[in-house]
């Protein structure tokens, strides 16, 4: 039981750490939200591809694979894992097919969603 | 030469009028916001573990995201979204539910436009490059170690 309070506690304060030092950068240089996405998929996907990232992931569990450095990590270890099992035709697929559940459902899900609703401000 | 000074006390004037929300504040917020998201990933991780105990890890951690993405979806559907990422800032938009909420709300926004440029190609307007840039390293990475593997 203690155990587990203690797991939650990581992963508050991995994933909280990681949302702070992106406020931080777009509150202090003023650079668009997008961008931060970016450069963070790039250091995720870097450490991710060192194997770095992954000591993360066993200390914190989803505190951080759920911040996009994790899906950065699991484009990278996706195109290894594949490199490994499936050679050059893994290699270069591999990232997204340890990503596409979470893509195709995004994209999926968002265009049934835009049948139903509209935005509040085109309909005054 | 008057219209500088004037413009320069008008700049001094929106300085002082602008109500101080106080960074250390709105990082606070970010902190709360996105350790509770992912204390929740967390939490939905356990329980598919605890139903399939033989799941490997990057299995549940794909099942935790494709969860979060659906909540995200359906909370920007129904129009909570917004409120939350008012208060959470980076909190909201850093974990992977800022991602399916871009592409929603876009796909939302740009109902009007048709469904081919509207929905189609707006969807992506900020995802894209997050995809893009994804798809890409992904790849340098795969290649990388391919050739190490070979040597």
């Amino acid at each position: 039981m203690l155990t587990a309070i203690f797991m939650y506690l990581k992963v508050f304060l991995v994933g909280g750490i990681i949302c702070m030092i992106a406020e931080l950068i777009e509150i202090k240089t003023k650079i668009t939200p997008a961008r931060i996405l970016v450069i963070f998929l790039m250091i995720g996907a870097i450490l991710g591809g060192f194997g770095i990232y992954n000591y993360l992931v066993e200390w914190a569990g989803a505190g951080a694979t759920v911040p996009i450095t994790g899906f950065g990590n699991a484009l990278a270890r996706g195109a290894i894992d594949g490199a490994i099992s499936n050679g050059l035709f893994g290699a270069i697929g591999g990232g997204l097919m340890a990503t596409s559940a979470g893509v195709a459902v995004s994209i999926g899900l968002s265009y049934l969603v835009s049948f139903f609703v509209s935005s509040k401000s085109k309909k005054n | 030469m008057n219209k500088a000074e004037r413009n320069e006390e008008y700049l001094e004037y929106v300085e002082r009028q602008t109500p101080k929300t106080g960074w250390f504040n709105s990082l606070f917020h970010a902190f709360i916001v996105g350790g509770t998201i992912c204390c929740l990933g967390q939490m939905f991780g356990d329980i598919i573990k605890a139903f399939n105990p033989t799941m490997d890890i990057l299995r549940v951690g794909s099942w935790v995201n494709v969860i979060i993405i659906t909540i995200t979806i359906l909370f920007t559907a129904f129009g909570f979204f917004d409120r939350i990422a008012k208060f959470g800032g980076a909190g909201t938009f850093i974990p992977i539910s800022g991602f399916a909420n871009s592409i929603s709300s876009c796909a939302i926004e740009f109902k009007n436009e048709g469904l081919v440029f509207g929905i189609g190609s707006k969807m992506f307007f900020v995802a894209g490059p997050v995809l893009v840039n994804g798809v890409a390293y992904s790849i340098i990475v795969g290649l990388i170690y391919y050739i190490c593997l070979l040597f």
